[in-house]
């Protein structure tokens, strides 16, 4: 059990380094373009507003045999007080046949800002979620899924 | 003809200390039929979703989640939550067709 611990621990480790190695030298950062049906998703939610990339942690398996039931957690860096706080957090599955999966409204008594649920993507693509702060800055965050077998009825 | 919502199953620690921030994990049986899908014939099959979660806490809400197709048939929703006081729970879901479940969980802090 501590072995499984340990080992968890080192991997999330270099998962932190390899995500910010991945920002920084990524060709296709979080602001990389998106579909035109998830940029309107997005602006039909939030508005015409600036994204900033960051606060966002997106917690879903690499590669996903079964596209009809994915894992994720989103977590978004906060205090969670009534003064700064997550007010909304919109996930979009960039490549879905219809891009908007979930939108979450978080309160200060969640202590928190962690939601999770299971989800379904029709094919390969980025997960996108985007923070709504309760100063009103917008953060988002987005990670890869590679889907073997397609979880869109199709 | 809407699917039937089934019986909601909720898990949260009995007992919390003063502070300490919990996570609350549902889940409800429905198809989540995203209106996509061809049935044997060919027909698609009208969508069905549960579309709406609300959770409160001594009447005052604490999280809501809006659903779309995208999300698994038999919807699992957790979150965290920060205990500071004993309270009564209640988790409703809500379908298209503005049918309701709910389900109520006492939280003991102390």
């Amino acid at each position: 059990m501590d072995g499984k611990v340990a080992l968890s621990r080192r991997t999330a480790l270099f998962g932190t380094a390899g995500a910010v190695i991945a920002i920084t030298l990524s060709p296709k950062p979080a602001s990389a373009s998106l579909q035109p049906a998830t940029e309107a998703a997005i602006k039909k939610l939030i508005g015409e507003k600036t994204l900033t990339e960051g606060r966002i942690t997106l917690r879903l398996p690499p590669i996903a045999e079964n596209g009809n039931t994915i894992p994720l957690t989103v977590a978004v860096e906060s205090p969670m007080t009534a003064a700064d706080h997550v007010k909304a957090v919109h996930v979009f599955a960039d490549r879905n046949p219809t891009p908007d999966v979930a939108s979450f409204t978080l309160t200060p008594a969640m202590g928190r800002a962690e939601v999770s649920t299971r989800i379904r993507l029709g094919q390969t693509q980025d997960v996108v979620a985007v923070a709504e702060m309760s100063d009103g800055s917008l953060f988002v965050g987005r990670q890869e899924v590679k889907v073997t077998i397609g979880g869109c009825g199709g | 003809m809407a699917a039937p919502i089934g019986q909601p199953r909720v898990r949260l620690p009995s007992n919390a200390k003063a502070g300490d921030i919990i996570e609350i994990r549902t889940l409800i049986s429905h198809p989540m039929e995203t209106g996509q899908r061809r049935d044997s014939s060919g027909n698609l099959v009208p969508r069905d979703i549960i579309k709406t979660f609300i959770a409160t806490f001594d009447g005052q809400e604490v999280f809501r989640m809006d659903l779309h197709p995208a999300i698994s048939a038999n919807p699992y929703i957790a979150f965290a939550f920060k205990a500071e006081k004993s309270g009564t729970f209640e988790f409703t879901w809500i379908n298209d067709a503005g049918t309701r479940a709910t389900s109520r969980s006492e939280l003991k802090v102390g």
